[in-house]
């Protein structure tokens, strides 16, 4: 479980976190959605570790971020996975190098037991015959189980995603959304997705908070995110003609 | 005010690029895989370089030599001192600024802009000792390219000087061996290992630390060149004071 604790990060003037307080837990996909500018990517960032907060705390199944030394850091960091919204795949290397990167960087594995865990890995994600491709290559689609593959090849606790399906068609963004949940609940992974797409937040959205000019607007679920009478999330939500017919036959149902 | 915490920033990343080391069987590829990229694909270019640079100093040196109580071994004495002084360590320095230069700091900074840096972060590697640390090894290397570049450019004056009838091939070997220092070659060598680990860093710093886009990539690899030539010429001077001076 991830808990956040009244955290603030400040750039210069600009004050992008007022005073965040959250939980994330273990074997559920966490949302973060909002508009942009709204401070998601800069909260996923603390998360993370990439931005140290300038108040508050982030603490990891009860290990707080700030007060562990900086190996015990970047130990705890070898815990995360992450998925980012451009894949960040390395273009040098083939997707089978990619994947296998976070092995040969951490572990002792011998070549035979890293190569059966990066073909079990990319099997998990329904990638074939792609190993020896590099990421220029493939499809984004495919990048973007790559870019799973590579974040649970090292049976992560926890797994973040920067909008996993920008830029997909949306039947292969609903593959992407699936998978990630599907993993989550099978190697029991807190999952944090950074996201502003709708289908995600029904699809996945087992916990979702709503983020309004850095700081937290509304918290719930995907069920709870039709019902609520928050004018902000509903602004959000209900953003597009598809989503106000929907809201309004749910209205006229309910009625 | 920005030039002064630019310096700073550039110290820190020289400290966090030899912390946290990667593990030694992937940092072994990955030196020989940059000893190949930087030092072994810049050999034509500064053969190249080298042997027509060598040439015209030979050539030059001959066309000012208009009076004829002056020895004609003057000219094999004349692109010795100057391919081994200045031409070979400094002069080839300025063109691997531009050559490699540009290469670290465009891979680096595509790293950046790709988030491929920030995936390495969070993996747990320490990103400035994988990227730049091998870059810096290779680069210890340089003086053999250097060592290259100064008989290239000896043997281009040669062929200039001999071939275009400006001196015999006696004369200008002669010449060659004419008050020879062997200090010259180790002050061209401390000077190439100094200006192997400027080409190495500042590029690296460039790349590492930008913001932006592709646009910004191109930006920054033309900064890097005119910030690595700067320091070159200006630590050129300083070392020449010292070692000759």
């Amino acid at each position: 479980m991830i808990e956040v604790d009244d955290i603030h990060k400040s750039f210069g003037e600009s004050h992008v976190l007022k005073g965040i307080s959250s939980h994330f837990e273990k074997g559920k996909t966490n949302l973060i959605i909002g508009q942009s500018g709204s401070g998601k990517t800069v909260f996923l960032k603390c998360l993370l570790g990439l931005f140290t907060p300038d108040e508050g705390t982030i603490s990891y199944d009860g290990k707080i971020y700030s007060e562990l030394s900086a190996s015990e850091q970047r130990n705890l960091r070898q815990e995360m996975g992450m998925v980012f919204q451009g894949s960040a795949l390395f273009d040098s290397m083939t997707v089978e190098g990619n994947v296998m990167f976070p092995l040969g960087m951490f572990t002792k594995q011998s070549k035979s037991e890293m190569q059966d865990r990066v073909d079990f890995v990319l099997k998990r994600v329904n990638l074939v015959d792609a190993n020896n491709k590099y990421p220029s290559e493939i499809s984004g689609g495919m990048q973007k189980r790559v870019a799973i593959a590579r974040a649970i090849v090292m049976n992560p606790k926890y797994l973040f995603c920067d909008e996993p399906n920008s830029g997909l068609d949306p039947k292969t963004a609903i593959l992407i959304d699936n998978l990630i949940h599907e993993i989550t609940q099978e190697y029991n992974i807190t999952t944090v997705i950074n996201t502003h797409d709708m289908n995600s937040v029904m699809e996945i959205g087992e916990k979702i908070i709503f983020l309004k000019n850095g700081l937290k607007e509304w918290e719930g679920s995907n069920k709870e995110i039709f019902k609520t009478d928050n004018e902000a999330v509903t602004d959000f939500v209900y953003s597009s003609e598809l989503f106000k017919k929907v809201r309004q036959m749910y209205i006229e149902e309910r009625n | 005010m920005n030039y002064i915490a630019s310096i700073g920033s550039y110290f820190i990343m020289i400290k966090e690029v030899f912390k946290k080391p990667t593990k030694w069987s992937i940092m072994k590829t990955l030196i020989l895989k940059e000893i190949d990229e930087l030092v072994y694909g810049s050999m034509g270019i500064i053969i190249f370089i080298s042997f027509f640079i060598g040439g015209v100093v030979s050539i030059q040196t001959a066309l000012n030599i208009t009076n004829p109580l002056i020895p004609r071994n003057l000219i094999g004495f004349a692109t010795r001192q100057s391919v081994i002084l200045e031409f070979a360590p400094t002069f080839t320095s300025i063109i691997m600024a531009g050559k490699v230069g540009s290469y670290i700091t465009s891979s680096i900074g595509t790293m950046r802009v790709t988030e491929q840096i920030d995936a390495l972060e969070i993996m747990g590697v320490n990103s400035l000792n994988y990227l730049v640390f091998p870059k810096i090894i290779a680069m210890l290397f340089y003086p053999f390219v250097i060592a290259i570049a100064m008989y290239v450019g000896i043997f281009g004056g040669w062929t200039a000087g001999v071939f275009g009838g400006f001196s015999s091939s006696a004369d200008f070997v002669e010449g060659l061996q004419l008050d020879f220092i062997p200090f010259h070659v180790t002050y061209s060598f401390i000077k190439s290992i100094v200006f192997a680990l400027i080409i190495a860093t500042i590029p690296s710093f460039h790349g590492y630390y930008m913001k932006g886009g592709a646009l910004e990539v191109g930006k920054a690899s033309t900064t890097a060149f005119v910030w690595t030539s700067v320091v070159i010429i200006i630590i050129n001077y300083i070392l020449t004071q010292l070692l000759l001076g």
